[in-house]
């Protein structure tokens, strides 16, 4: 097994086909960092959420006990 | 028979436990084999005699395809078993794979467009096997629409479920359509009854590509189905509990 180009130039190059293998990658990257990176993120909006709302529930909860 | 197991199973607080302790050793797995796949394919396997380079596409082509149909079987079945014995983990993942399996299957589409461009001369084509595949990404579509159609999760989850099984008649038609409608799109390079019509050295870089993708794609499934059940049991202790402990963490890290 050897690396089959010359140098970096020939590499991006590809024989002349490097515009559409080099975009098929980027692209390919971009979803797949994607589809990692946007659940994790919606993982702690959600958590976060969740955890206001219960900290509200329970102020709420005392003060309704002092004021009875 | 003792069916616990099945049962749990179907528990949402099962599955994020062991989910939590799998998916960082499947994201390593998933990565190592993308990396070794990528640069192999692209650096170290042998030109194509007829296609150049251009055909170094496939590493990512084939992969996404595989994939774009294997998560529509995995996202009806789970519509399946939702429908039947009312799990909800399996509305969830049913859910979670619509929004993976559309973007897959558009890359499917985009690599096939500009690989289309060298070999064939033309970005798109009406050919058999790609009007398939767009059909297929309307049939995503449709899942993802109609779960937020309804205002009752219990009616959006069905109905989805209902679109996905009636949509898999697509997928033997996307499979055979390379055979029925010989026109442009070449016929499958890997069958399962006889050896791939590819040289082993740039069959093998392939093979760790399709590991690689079926890795990424189950560790992307869990993350989104662990978004989907702290949002559908966010009532329960163990959410409670969960939310209580990050945000104390984020107050900690405040002071």
């Amino acid at each position: 097994m050897k690396f089959q180009f010359q140098d970096v130039g020939q590499m991006l190059n590809m024989g002349g086909h490097g515009f559409y293998v080099w975009s098929a990658v980027i692209v390919t990257l971009m979803i797949i960092i994607g589809l990692i990176i946007r659940p994790l993120i919606q993982h702690r909006v959600v958590l976060s959420q969740i955890g206001q709302d219960l900290a509200r529930e329970k102020l709420r909860k005392r003060v309704d006990g002092e004021n009875n | 028979m003792n069916w616990t197991w099945f049962y749990r199973l179907g528990s949402p607080l099962w599955f994020y436990q062991m989910t939590t302790r799998w998916l960082p050793w499947l994201s390593l797995l998933a990565f190592v084999l993308l990396t070794t796949g990528l640069v192999w394919g692209l650096g170290f396997a042998p030109q194509d005699a007829k296609q150049g380079n251009s055909f170094r596409i496939i590493y990512l082509h084939v992969p996404a395809s595989f994939l774009a149909l294997a998560g529509y079987f995995l996202m009806a079945t789970a519509g399946a078993i939702g429908l039947i014995w009312k799990m909800k983990l399996s509305y969830m993942i049913m859910k979670s794979a619509a929004p993976i399996g559309a973007a897959l299957t558009f890359l499917a589409l985009f690599t096939g467009a500009v690989w289309g461009k060298p070999t064939w001369g033309s970005y798109w084509v009406w050919d058999a096997r790609i009007t398939s595949m767009l059909i297929l990404l309307f049939l995503y579509f449709g899942v993802l629409a109609l779960q937020y159609a309804f205002h009752n999760e219990e009616s959006g989850n069905k109905a989805s479920a209902v679109l996905a099984l009636v949509g898999t008649v697509n997928i033997p038609i996307i499979y055979k359509s390379v055979d029925w409608w010989y026109t442009l799109h070449q016929p499958s390079t890997i069958k399962l009854t006889s050896a791939p019509s590819m040289h082993p050295d740039m069959f093998h870089p392939l093979l760790v590509m399709i590991l690689g993708f079926y890795c990424f794609y189950v560790v992307a499934l869990c993350l989104f189905t662990r978004v989907e059940i702290l949002r559908r049991e966010r009532k329960t202790a163990w959410v409670g509990e969960l939310a209580a402990r990050s945000s104390n963490a984020v107050e900690g890290a405040k002071q």
